[in-house]
């Protein structure tokens, strides 16, 4: 039996009193492909982060070629032959791709001459694992999937025979995806040892030899691709079976109260990031939108709550408390959305929904300090304080101290606090963007029957989560987005995982053998 | 006056002028680049002037008063680094700091050394940086028309420090853009993780340009009081080491356009002076003010997107903090 | 990872006894200079109290007489820190105030008393200074142009435009070299020992009040309006902001008015108050040490008005120094100002990191053992 090329024995790591990576044994083969799957906060990327010198382990032994070793910094890693392609690159992009790739392996002080060696390097290892990059294109004018190609020889150069990449799909097309599995192919054929870090079980089933399973901080289970399931490794991952929940639909679904028209939006980088979008949102539904991140969803959400604006396309809000059109490159702002009653639970909480050293009696009113109860230029502590109670009573946010600092409430009731402000008033409308998003198991029903009886009571519902299994349980009908658009609207009770993944993927693009479970999106930390 | 001889010689005045503004330009260039706001370098400047003047008055060597300018002012760019790279303190901050404390330290140790209200006393010329004549300068000038007082009026005549500014704007150009070092330091500027996890230190590289930084700033201080002047006179900076940081912002970051900046801002300087109670046709006496404005208001004009952008290096102004 | 509940560090303890410590920090460093140019520190701060607070010579009123200064030149860099902006041109929009003074005085000073003319002059100081500060606000909030670099060159674009004006216009007009002509004794603010028979001579005059009211109005403005709820919410979350549709450039401006405002109510106390004309260079830097003020007050009023009061008796202390001292020069105060923004500032981490790990670990302890 050959020398495993990583060996991790009993590693330990604390942050406080969390128990980051619990006794974690993990033996990687050389030219395998390994994936390490488990939910979001599983220690996934705590347990790499060790591995790459970013952390150092608590307790625990380390072995590289069966060669014992103390990474402290990210050299020694490099030093030891192991690369890491982020989930967020780590590019200069303002600087070519050679000089990204050669950023701290320069060996000689003077540019022209690294620059000179470096490109015939660079060219040798493009061609030794079939990945062609123009050595003097500028980082930040090339596409997502060959930006991640740099990263990846960028590691190579350093002589790296692990690798290490982090969610490498979260960001790509599949069209890019499919590209790196080739790539990743290719590699583990030249020998080298690459270890994948996913929730996607799909594409463990996909491109891996062996899996481990990881769950709250510690290691589950390891297995070898053909001996194993995509069932398994989901009920492995979550510690029980998946199962959905249970779906009444929608009995009354009313008017329409919110309808984009040919809605276009580009973003300051000229990118464009929706593209002629026309959705009509009902009272008394919830419509789903499910899309792989970043195909959208997010400008999507500000334009349909106010927060932008679009360039092209119009809006028309009819509620109780008024109708209203908005065109295009017209200035706006999500005050004039809520005063139409229209609610809108942001996607990331901590950026958008919340100040977090406010009070959370103070971000109780974000968005709604203009109320006029809430006092003409004085603010009204009373009423303040007063309305956060119910709300907190209401939507058991704990602890129910309206003078605590938001900060220090868990994430789930940090959620629900948000929630409760947006649904408190009852709108006709509510936007909501990834809603259970880092939340406890418990917070998460919660959210989820709250959203429910919205819609009951008359609300028409947009939501927008990664989490096909809560657009699945909870809309009435679907919409997919890809890559800002559109691409296909479907039934809930018509469909199931499989097709919605196919719409998700842009079935035009090739399809995989095996479409399975999709599982929470992991979000950086 | 002869037109020839008045442009040549404003043309003199402007160069000197904007000596102490082209080292400093360069000094913030390379903290900048490196990702560190460096608004103290008016303090560094003014330690260095300082430390430069009362070295060479006390020993009466001006090479010692060029070292000693150097050391202060690395000093003091070690404190901003230590505020700002190892505690991660508010780049700003630490700016206006160093500012206030160099012009205080400067007084109070002037003051008592040397008990002129915190000047120093008059340097004689052995005890400064003196002009160097070039070679055949003044029989090129009689004999050569034209060129021949170009060459003797503006190249020849200068101290060395004005040749050696001169001579690190390619240094740094070359540095800067065509060294392991520069590619490193430009890293830090725009994207210190991707440095981080490529095995470099982002504390060690920032030190090192924070050092260089220190030591431009140094031949700058030294040049105001050593070369420029005999002496050296509270708060002399005046506002120089602002005028140099709004150089590199006109400049868009890079040595040569930084000169040029200087340069601009030498000519507008030296017209200053000249200009001061000259009649002029129609305009009648131009508002001397109007050109110790011009720099800032070019600059805020320039920053305003008015003429052209300026961007600066995307990291700038932001602790680099490893963990993820 | 699922969040740790992390324990408050209380008030006290990041309000008071961290800036204390810095402030501590900031003196003995100063001490060290004092003992390098051959001083008695000891000494040095003996006379320095000695010269702040007597009353015989009006010590203590003049160090009143410059917190009034501090006072609302911190509380135009704390108002602008709120919203996220540092406002470092408080020097220039301070100078500007005192134009706006000097119109109002020099063109109805022999018309009007003091009593109609002090809202007057104080209205023009504010709206000069806010002229002045709203400004790099429009240019930041419309055009991109970074507040902090825009503030700087405009306090040079302030000091040379003064100059220009005093030395060209004002000055001239009564035959003055580079100071305008003293504003007619009816209409001005009577001083301190005006008002009070046998108070010793000092500039203190009532514009310490206005600053105390500015004070309050600005705690009222940042913890309980809707504006200052804006104001805060931009500064520490600009995203969450436009979440809440709050205008951000409509906050910028404003904030920077505001905040011009404040610093220009300077000339209030110094060309109306103090002087009773303009004179070259009037602001002295005071403009600079409402950012150490702001700094050490934590942004807080009260903080402000406790910091002001404390580098006004350094700044009355440090003049008296000269005379008790003749070994030190009244510049130590650039070296403490200099040293007490470096320890509160930019090494701010370096007593609170500590002392807050300190707090945390103790408390953790006694939690484990009771």
């Amino acid at each position: 039996m050959p020398t495993p090329a990583i060996s991790l024995k009993r590693i330990n790591k604390r942050f406080g009193p969390v128990w980051a990576n619990r006794d974690i044994d993990l033996t990687v083969m050389p030219g395998t492909i390994h994936g390490i799957v488990g939910e979001n906060g599983a220690g996934k990327s705590t347990l790499m982060s060790i591995l790459y010198g970013f952390y150092t382990a608590d307790s625990g032994e380390i072995a590289i070629n069966g060669k014992p070793l103390s990474i402290q910094s990210s050299q020694q890693a490099i030093d030891a032959g192991i690369g890491m392609v982020h989930q967020h690159f780590m590019l200069v992009e303002t600087f070519s791709v050679l000089e990204n790739v050669l950023l701290g392996a320069e060996e000689k002080s003077l540019l022209s001459k690294v620059l000179n060696h470096g490109r015939k390097a660079l060219q040798r290892i493009g061609k030794a694992h079939g990945m062609e990059v123009d050595p003097d294109a500028i980082v930040g004018e090339l596409p997502v999937g060959m930006q991640q190609r740099v990263e990846i020889l960028k590691a190579l150069y350093r002589g790296a025979r692990i690798l290490i990449l982090d969610e490498p799909t979260g960001v790509l097309t599949p069209q890019e995806a499919d590209r790196l599995f080739e790539i990743l192919d290719q590699l583990r054929s030249n020998g080298v040892t690459v270890l994948l870090i996913t929730h996607k079980l799909r594409e463990i089933m996909h491109i891996c030899d062996q899996v481990s399973v990881m769950r709250q901080g510690e290691m589950v289970a390891h297995r070898r691709i053909v001996a194993t399931s995509t069932d398994e490794l989901a009920s492995l991952m979550v510690g029980r079976k998946v199962g959905l929940m249970e779906n009444k639909p929608s009995t009354q679904i009313g008017e329409a109260r919110l309808t984009a028209s040919g809605v276009h939006y580009t973003d300051s980088r000229g990118i464009e990031r929706l593209h002629n979008i026309n959705l009509e949102l009902r009272s008394g539904e919830i419509l789903g939108v499910a899309g792989v991140a970043g195909n959208g969803q997010s400008e999507l959400l500000k334009i349909l709550s106010g927060v932008i604006t679009a360039q092209q396309g119009e809006l028309h809000i009819l509620t109780s408390k008024g109708e209203q059109r908005f065109v295009a490159n017209e200035s706006r702002d999500a005050r004039l959305f809520r005063q139409l009653g229209v609610g809108h639970v942001p996607e990331d909480r901590l950026k958008q929904g919340l100040v977090p050293n406010f009070a959370a009696s103070e971000n109780a009113i974000l968005g709604y300090e203009g109320d006029a109860k809430y006092g003409q230029h004085l603010l009204s502590t009373d009423n303040i304080v007063a309305d956060t109670k119910t709300m907190m009573a209401s939507f058991d946010v704990r602890p129910a101290i309206p003078e605590l600092k938001t900060a220090n409430f868990s994430g789930g009731n940090q959620q629900k606090l948000i929630i409760a402000r947006e649904m408190m008033r009852q709108p006709d409308i509510l936007i909501v963007g990834q809603p259970t998003r880092g939340v406890d198991i418990g917070a998460i029903e919660f959210i989820h029957q709250q959203l429910i009886k919205a819609r009951d009571e008359g609300a028409a519902v947009l939501l927008v989560s990664v989490e096909l299994e809560e657009i699945l349980a909870l809309s009435d009908r679907i919409i997919v987005m890809v890559d800002g658009r559109i691409s296909g609207e479907v039934m809930p009770s018509q469909t199931n995982e499989q097709e919605l993944g196919l719409l998700m993927s842009n079935a035009a693009s090739t399809i995989r053998e095996t479409l399975e479970v999709t599982l929470p999106e992991e979000v950086s930390p | 006056m002869d037109v020839l001889s008045w442009v040549y010689s404003s043309m003199d005045s402007s160069l000197r002028l904007a000596v102490p503004l082209v080292f400093a330009a360069l000094g913030g260039i390379y903290a900048e680049r490196s990702g560190i706001v460096d608004i103290g370098l008016e303090g560094k400047m003014l330690m260095a002037a300082f430390a430069a003047a009362a070295t060479s008055a006390l020993t009466g060597s001006p090479m010692l008063g060029l070292v000693s300018a150097v050391l202060s002012s690395v000093l003091m760019a070690m404190m901003h680094g230590f505020a700002v790279i190892t505690w991660r303190g508010d780049q700003i901050i630490s700016g206006l700091a160093i500012n206030f404390f160099a012009s205080g330290l400067t007084v109070t140790i002037g003051h008592a050394l040397f008990d002129m209200g915190g000047q120093t006393p008059t340097l004689s010329n052995d005890q400064r940086f003196n002009a160097l004549e070039w070679p055949g300068a003044q029989w090129v000038a009689e004999h050569v028309p034209v060129l021949g007082s170009f060459y003797h009026d503006v190249i020849s005549g200068h101290n060395v420090l004005v040749y050696l500014a001169f001579l690190l704007v390619p240094v740094a150009a070359f540095v800067l853009f065509k060294t392991r070092f520069g590619l490193r330091v430009r890293a830090m500027g725009e994207e210190p993780k991707a440095a981080d996890t490529a095995g470099i230190s982002v504390s060690k590289v920032r030190y090192q340009a924070l050092i260089i930084t220190g030591v431009m700033c140094g031949f700058s201080g030294a040049y105001l009081s050593m070369a420029q002047n005999a002496a050296f006179v509270r708060e002399m900076t005046a506002g120089q080491g602002y005028i140099a940081l709004a150089a590199v912002i006109l400049g868009k970051w890079r040595p040569v356009g930084a000169m040029l900046g200087c340069l601009l801002f030498g000519v507008l300087s030296a017209m200053e002076t000249r200009l001061q109670s000259v009649e002029l046709p129609i305009i009648g006496e131009m508002p001397t003010q109007l050109f110790s404005a011009l720099p800032y208001i070019l600059t805020v004009v320039l920053l305003a997107g008015f003429i052209g952008r300026s961007i600066a290096p995307k990291a700038i102004g932001q602790p680099y903090i490893k963990e993820r | 990872m699922s969040r740790v509940n992390v324990q408050e560090v209380p008030v006290w303890l990041t309000s008071v006894v961290i800036p204390l410590l810095q402030l501590a920090l900031a003196l003995m460093v100063s001490s060290l200079v004092v003992l390098i140019v051959g001083e008695n520190p000891i000494e040095a701060f003996r006379v320095m109290v000695q010269g702040a607070l007597n009353l015989e010579f009006g010590g203590l009123h003049n160090t009143l007489y410059y917190a009034t200064n501090f006072i609302f030149t911190g509380l135009a860099v704390a108002v602008a820190f709120h919203a996220g902006m540092f406002n470092i041109g408080g020097e220039g929009q301070a100078y500007l105030g005192g134009l706006g003074v000097t119109i109002i005085a020099l063109s109805l000073d022999h018309l009007l008393p003091m009593w109609l003319m002090a809202p007057l002059v104080i209205i023009a100081a504010a709206l000069f200074g806010a002229l002045w500060g709203v400004i790099p606000g429009i240019l930041q909030a419309k055009r991109g142009a970074h507040i902090v670099v825009t503030t700087i060159m405009f306090n040079f674009i302030a000091a040379a435009l003064m100059s220009y004006l005093l030395v060209s216009i004002i000055a001239p007009l009564s035959g003055e070299a580079t100071d305008s002509r003293y504003f007619a004794s009816s209409a001005v603010f009577p001083k301190w020992h005006e008002l009070f028979e046998g108070a010793a001579f000092s500039l203190l005059n009532p514009t310490l009040l206005i600053a105390l009211i500015c004070a309050v109005m600005v705690w009222v403005l940042i913890w309980r309006t809707r504006l200052g709820y804006a104001i805060r919410v931009m500064g520490q979350n600009p995203s969450a902001a436009e979440y809440a549709g709050i205008n951000a450039k409509k906050i910028i401006i404003i904030t920077m008015a505001i905040s011009g405002a404040l610093a220009g109510m300077m000339a209030v106390n110094e060309v109306y108050g103090a002087h009773s004309r303009l004179i070259l260079n009037y602001t002295n830097g005071f403009g600079f040490i409402g950012i150490a003020v702001a700094l050490m007050g934590r942004n807080h009023p009260i903080g402000v008005v406790l910091a002001a009061l404390l580098f006004g008796a350094l700044y009355q202390g440090g003049t008296e120094l000269q005379f008790e001292m003749p070994g030190l020069n009244p510049e130590l105060i650039l070296v403490i100002q200099g040293l007490v923004i470096f320890f509160t500032g930019a090494l701010e981490r370096l007593v609170r990191n500590p002392i807050e790990a300190l707090y945390t670990s103790t408390r953790a302890n006694l939690q484990a053992g009771g």
